[in-house]
């Protein structure tokens, strides 16, 4: 594995031009994933959102590859008709160069309005791989929760309230709905940890057949953090266990990051607005009831994994 | 070569599909459109197409994909009828937007709700402003000629825009008729090697940008050449239909006109009530009553100035539409072909009906009521009520 300066200086195939705000996460997961690209030729599709927005306001664009928006909903199954194309063409001999297959997605895209086309895509088996940009919230249109919105979080449509203290949900299990795929290759990364995401996503483009990502890309806006605290806001999420790293290789699962040490959640918490309300004597069961609910997930990846 | 052999509108559809042999096909089951899904796919599981098929989990999907596909460089298919269109919607106005020369057959049926599964043209009347060019078709042999004359005006460098080629459902779909069929060399020789015109996103040596952001400062200029290309594609549509009749004899317009020139009485209509409608033309002839037809093939480039030149002179005009607007102000076609007539030198009485909602049934004796209403009308030249519902309980 490359160290962090040698990977920085891949052009890979998204320029720094994009429109991105200041402390955005996403851009720092894709710019990883092409250091994990390299010189692969790669076709990239964008679900609606922030990244596609910000990445290609005609007449420019910031991506260097081949890149396709379709809608929201549809990346996957619009990556699936660019992949077979290519496989067509492979077929009749009128392409000879190995091309792979990258979808980006945020949560809304992915988890929400997008999950039937990405498990369509997932089950009919096209060679891809789907990298969910998971910063926990409709965040182009202005916050709004979605299905990965930790529970408790502040969002302009599960506004923390006199009655209500933010969102009730749970957060949806997307990584392990797409392991229940029974895909090559699914896994968890952040950015923080970027040999273990680099690893992750070469693995994800050397399998034949689907494989899907779990990015944690924190939003400054969304979250209310210090702009210069992002990849930190990653860090903290996987150090408290809050965003597990691990992986499902042909049904097995693997812990690839254990923390030496798991850290309390409110550290991970208290840097973020959007969790401020929690920290009131009157909303203390709250963050105990938080902490709790980690523990158990936590627990639960330690025995599917075979580590307890 | 030409053969006649006996097949059913879906049949037709898939036959037409298999001899175009595309890269791609994307696609998803819905009544009355299924046989199409099936009959293909056999072509696919016997190797009797070098298509790479892809059983998508809806029709959102299966535009997605064609989409996708589309954008590779290659020539890609999908078809649907009814509430798959409706589930397309969104991605229907897209392909249209990148000037992906996608062809869909599209097999009419109703638009829940009440859920329904027979024809009527609320389904692709509503995707009339999405920027394809739709051609209708009265019976199983325009199903399968339109069809593959969309493949050539899809692709025509002057028009890059995707087609529907619709045909009724059940009516046409499931009913069996005799057709001429050409092989399939020569239908591979008419719609030719697939020439991408756009940039390919698998060209990754000379990468591409598809389906960018257009505020306000270019979004425009996208929408102008969309219209524009529409502008353009009625003169492809003549050309291709004149080489096509060179292969086959069969000639085909933006309309076809029945008995037409000297009529005092034309009925205006899409698809298989047109036959119908040529019957009681027909028996009005031999009774000395001077009955003409207009059967609109080509609804979108709207043909206003031709139809307006051959309209003219008639004395009352109906318009039959198998679909409401639910503008108060008639269906569709109506609207349009009253719209066309504004210029016209002289401008006959028109009057609307609407007729054959989800499947009901239109026989000879609502078609020679409406010729009787236009003998009335012609008389008086007046229009008493605008708007009709024919064979409706009121």
């Amino acid at each position: 594995m490359a160290n962090l300066k040698q990977l920085s200086e891949l052009e890979g195939f998204f320029t720094p031009g994009h429109r991105m705000c200041a402390g955005c996460v996403a851009p720092v997961v894709v710019r990883q994933v092409a250091m994990a690209a390299g010189d692969t030729p790669v076709v990239v599709a964008n679900a609606t959102g922030c990244l596609e927005v910000a990445s290609t306001i005609f007449p420019y664009t910031a991506w260097r590859c081949s890149w396709i928006h379709n809608a929201f909903e549809n990346t996957a199954a619009t990556l699936s008709g660019v992949e077979t194309a290519y496989r067509a063409l492979k077929k009749q001999g009128k392409i000879n160069k190995d091309i792979k297959f990258i979808a980006f997605g945020g949560d809304g895209g992915t988890y929400d309005i997008g999950l039937q086309s990405l498990s369509g895509a997932m089950e009919r088996g096209h060679n891809m791989v789907y990298i969910c940009y998971d910063n926990g919230a409709y965040m182009n249109t202005g916050i709004q929760r979605s299905s990965a919105t930790p529970q408790f979080a502040d969002t302009t449509t599960s506004p923390a309230g006199k009655v209500i203290p933010g969102k009730v949900q749970w957060r949806k299990d997307l990584t392990a709905i797409m392991a229940a795929h029974n895909i090559p290759y699914v896994a968890q990364v952040a950015p923080s940890h970027f040999n273990d995401l680099i690893a992750k996503v070469q693995k994800a483009l050397a399998v034949d057949g689907p494989a899907f990502i779990n990015a944690l890309a924190p939003c400054p806006r969304g979250w209310r953090y210090d702009t210069r605290e992002g990849v930190e806001m990653t860090r903290l999420a996987v150090e408290t266990c809050y965003w597990p790293l691990y992986e499902v290789e042909n049904g097995e699962w693997r812990l690839t990051y254990k923390p030496r040490e798991k850290k309390p959640l409110v550290e991970w918490l208290k840097k973020q607005g959007r969790f401020r309300h929690l920290f009131t004597e009157e909303n203390k069961p709250l963050l105990e009831e938080f902490q709790q609910r980690v523990d158990r997930e936590w627990e639960k990846l330690l025995k599917r994994c075979g580590e307890a | 070569m030409q053969e006649r052999i006996a097949l059913t509108g879906n049949e037709a559809m898939a036959l037409a599909m298999k001899q175009i042999n595309p890269d791609v096909v994307a696609a998803y089951p819905i009544t009355p459109q299924t046989e199409i899904v099936q009959i293909f796919s056999d072509y696919v599981a016997n190797g009797r197409v070098k298509t790479e098929f892809i059983t998508v989990e809806s029709e959102h999907s299966a535009m997605s994909a064609t989409v996708g596909a589309a954008s590779s460089g290659v020539r890609a298919m999908t078809a649907t009828s009814s509430q798959g269109l409706a589930l397309m919607w969104e991605v229907v106005y897209i392909a249209a937007s990148n000037r992906l020369p996608i062809v869909m057959p599209v097999v009419n049926r109703a638009l829940s709700g009440p859920i329904n599964i027979h024809g009527d043209h609320s389904d692709t009347m509503g995707a009339r402003d999405s920027g394809w060019i739709q051609i209708y078709s009265e019976n199983t042999q325009e199903a399968y000629d339109n069809l593959i004359q969309a493949v050539r005006i899809a692709e025509h460098p002057d028009v890059l825009l995707p087609v529907m080629v619709m045909m009724d459902g059940f009516i046409i779909s499931h009913a069996m008729e005799n057709l001429f069929i050409l092989s399939d060399q020569d239908v591979q020789k008419f719609v030719g090697e697939f020439k991408p015109h756009r940039p390919s996103l698998l060209d990754v040596d000379n990468p591409v940008t598809v389906g960018p952001l257009a505020l306000y400062d270019y979004y425009m200029e996208f929408k102008r050449q969309q219209a524009e290309a529409m502008r353009g594609a009625k003169p492809v549509i003549l050309e291709v239909a004149k080489e096509y009749a060179e292969l086959t004899g069969r000639k085909y317009g933006l309309f076809d006109a029945y008995k037409l020139d000297d009529a005092d009485l034309a009925i205006v209509v899409l698809s298989s009530t047109a036959g119908t409608a040529r019957y009681v033309v027909d028996e009005l002839r031999e009774k000395g009553i001077k009955a003409g037809l207009l059967k609109l093939r080509v609804f979108r480039p709207f043909p206003y100035e031709e139809l307006a030149q051959v309209l003219a002179d008639r004395k009352a005009i109906a318009v039959m539409d198998r679909a409401d607007s639910y503008s108060a102000f008639g269906g569709p076609l109506f609207t349009e072909v009253r719209s066309a007539m504004y210029d016209a030198k002289k401008r006959p009485p028109i009057v609307n009906y609407i007729y054959g909602l989800g499947g009901r049934d239109v026989n000879l004796d609502h078609i020679r009521k409406v010729y009787n209403d236009l003998v009335e009308i012609a008389r008086t030249g007046e229009v008493t009520q605008l708007v009709n519902y024919l064979g409706v309980r009121e």
